[in-house]
């Protein structure tokens, strides 16, 4: 059984090396990740999409609507955000 | 066709001259005689002060398709570049290409002035800021791609006559009625005149622009009399918060200071710091930080320097006060401690940029230089280094000395954190070449130091060292292994989306700033 998101949920902050992560239920329609905006979004711009992708998935999701404005976050801040997000929209 | 670093450059560049390719940092051995001054009668009792700016543009006949020409001492607080082109503006003048020594973004009012047709060409050290945005985005809103020079390249090019100024408009924070100026004293003092001198040598008319007309004679003079047209009496020069910073501090970034000390150690375990050694630091916030780990080595082994060269700031000037450098050589005056120093101490010494950096003399002072530390954009594996855009392709920087000192040096550092933000500082090929690698000899990372592999020498001496050695290779690894390795950013390969031309300081052709493309 999938988990679901209860409600809307974000971590972490629009500062230097670090992301904020939006999370909303997205009944039905999977996964889907829409980073706005990153310094790196040419050199590692899919990389994050494919990332947050994969830490949903493997935490047990199917439905989570993601918004995020990275600001350079290396891949650990971005898996810790991640998570933190989606444990936060998972609280009633 | 590829230049002899393997950079792509198109056969004919549209706006731009017939060129060389850049083969080698002392291969072109020119022929050719320079530039000659245009020749000059003053009737006695002349007088040369005028009214306005409007009027120096009507004495000196200015027209459309001309070339003028600034300094950037004033540097972020320049006010008289728009104070001249407001007016031609305003008189329908068009088509003038603005040759100055730099640009900051002070000067980002050009894009209005581009848009309307009255800049249609640009020729300077630096780009950036919304003028650096908007030129990489829209290469089409001028008629010819910019011209990036180094400073000793761009005395070069005045003084060989491939870049002809028409009309110099020269800031001047004091000169008296016969045009004797200086950057001494003034309300908008700012120390060395070094850019400006060339420009007032050359151009065939000179107009200073002051807003301290003195009636006593002025000196020392950095531009004589000899050389200027007109003077034309202002309420304002420029920004006095613009252009002097107050005291420029040592950094407390730990990364920054942990670059810096290695470097005082490369050029200790190197040999380079021996008694009557020379330097230069640039601006950047860890080779400043050298300065400090210098000065306790120096006063631990009890020897003393012979000259530092630049872009003089206080904390070098402050090291030729305390007995540590005999003389300062200096272009560019940077902070008010040494805008203090270079018009009390006699061992400050004003020099033009020809006489720093200029190829094509007989000895410009950086060919005199043991060591120089400089930063970078970003670097790559064949240790050639970019100053002038960032990775995503944007013009953020300048040329400045980077080059001309690399050349010159004896040994030449770079330092350049490993990582910044997410991007890998080395890359397998630097977004643009200002600086060859050959040129290069150290590059220092907060993660470790590499030595460029031409310099045999430097490694040996450096056998057993307990600094982080490691091959630039090693470096870039060492990086990937933290953030992944970054995609290529695309570029429009397309010559009309050409944004600038980077001359190296021989002016052959090292790289061209082309469009990044959108995704």
């Amino acid at each position: 059984m999938a988990k679901t998101l209860a409600k809307p949920a974000t971590a972490g902050f629009e500062e230097k090396n670090d992301m904020l992560v939006q999370v909303a239920p997205n009944p039905g329609k999977g996964i889907e990740v829409e980073l706005t905006s990153s310094p790196v979004i040419k050199q590692y711009g899919k990389h994050i999409v494919a990332l947050i992708e994969k830490i949903a998935k493997d935490a047990g999701f199917s439905d989570v609507k993601f918004q995020v404005i990275d600001k350079g976050a290396w891949d650990y801040t971005i898996e810790a955000r991640v998570v933190a997000a989606l444990e936060r929209g998972m609280q009633a | 066709m590829k230049n002899s670093l393997g950079r792509e450059i198109p056969e004919h560049i549209p706006g731009y001259k017939e060129f060389r390719l850049y083969e080698g940092p002392f291969k072109y051995m020119p022929e050719h005689p320079g530039a000659a001054k245009k020749i000059k009668v003053a009737k006695p009792r002349d007088n040369k002060v005028l009214a306005s700016i409007d009027e120096a543009i009507e004495k000196t006949g200015l027209h459309d398709g001309q070339t003028i020409s600034f300094h950037h001492h004033l540097r972020n607080g320049d006010y008289v570049m728009k104070m001249v082109v407001e007016r031609l503006a305003a008189k329908g003048i068009k088509d003038i290409t603005i040759a100055s020594s730099s640009i900051s973004s002070c000067h980002d009012f050009l894009i209005d002035y581009i848009k309307d047709g009255t800049v249609t060409a640009l020729e300077t050290s630096g780009l950036r800021g919304e003028l650096g945005k908007f030129l990489v985005k829209n290469p089409q809103a001028v008629k010819k791609p910019t011209i990036i020079r180094s400073h000793g390249g761009r005395a070069r090019a005045i003084e060989a006559g491939e870049l002809h100024i028409d009309v110099a408009f020269m800031a001047a924070p004091t000169c008296d009625r016969r045009g004797n100026a200086t950057g001494r004293i003034g309300k908008s003092a700012f120390g060395s005149m070094g850019y400006a001198m060339i420009d007032s040598a050359y151009a065939d008319q000179v107009v200073l622009v002051t807003d301290n007309l003195s009636e006593e004679p002025i000196y020392p003079y950095s531009i004589p009399q000899t050389d200027v047209d007109y003077i034309v009496p202002v309420e304002a020069i420029g920004d006095p918060a613009g252009i002097a910073s107050g005291a420029i501090r040592i950094t407390k970034s730990p990364t920054q200071l942990l670059m810096a000390k290695y470097a005082a150690e490369i050029m200790e375990q190197t040999g380079c710091l021996k008694q009557d050694f020379s330097m230069q630091m640039g601006s950047g916030g860890a080779s400043l930080a050298v300065a400090m780990f210098i000065r306790e080595k120096m006063q631990a082994k009890g020897i003393t320097g012979s000259f530092g060269v630049g872009g003089i700031t206080g904390i070098f000037s402050d090291m030729v006060k305390d007995g540590l450098f005999k003389a300062a050589y200096d272009t560019q005056t940077f902070d008010t401690t040494a805008v203090k120093s270079f018009t009390e101490n006699p061992n400050h010494l004003e020099i033009s940029a020809s006489f720093y950096a200029n190829p094509w003399n007989n000895g410009p002072i950086v060919n005199y230089l043991d060591t120089v530390i400089l930063s970078a954009t970003e670097v790559d594996l064949d240790f050639n280094v970019n100053v002038i855009t960032d990775s995503n392709g944007m013009c953020i920087g300048a040329s400045g000395g980077h080059s001309d000192t690399a050349a010159g040096a004896a040994m030449t550092i770079v330092v350049v954190p490993l990582i910044r933000g997410r991007l890998p500082m080395i890359r397998n090929h630097v977004q643009n070449v200002i600086t060859p690698g050959e040129t290069v000899d150290v590059i220092i990372t907060d993660r470790g130091i590499a030595v460029n592999p031409l310099r045999k020498d430097l490694l040996e001496k450096l056998e057993g060292s307990n600094l982080p050695l490691m091959t630039i290779q090693e470096l870039q690894q060492m990086a990937y292994d933290m953030v992944g390795k970054p995609e290529e950013v695309k570029m429009s390969q397309d010559d009309k989306d050409i944004v600038a031309v980077i001359e190296y300081r021989d002016g052959s052709i090292i790289d061209v700033i082309r469009k990044p493309l959108d995704d």
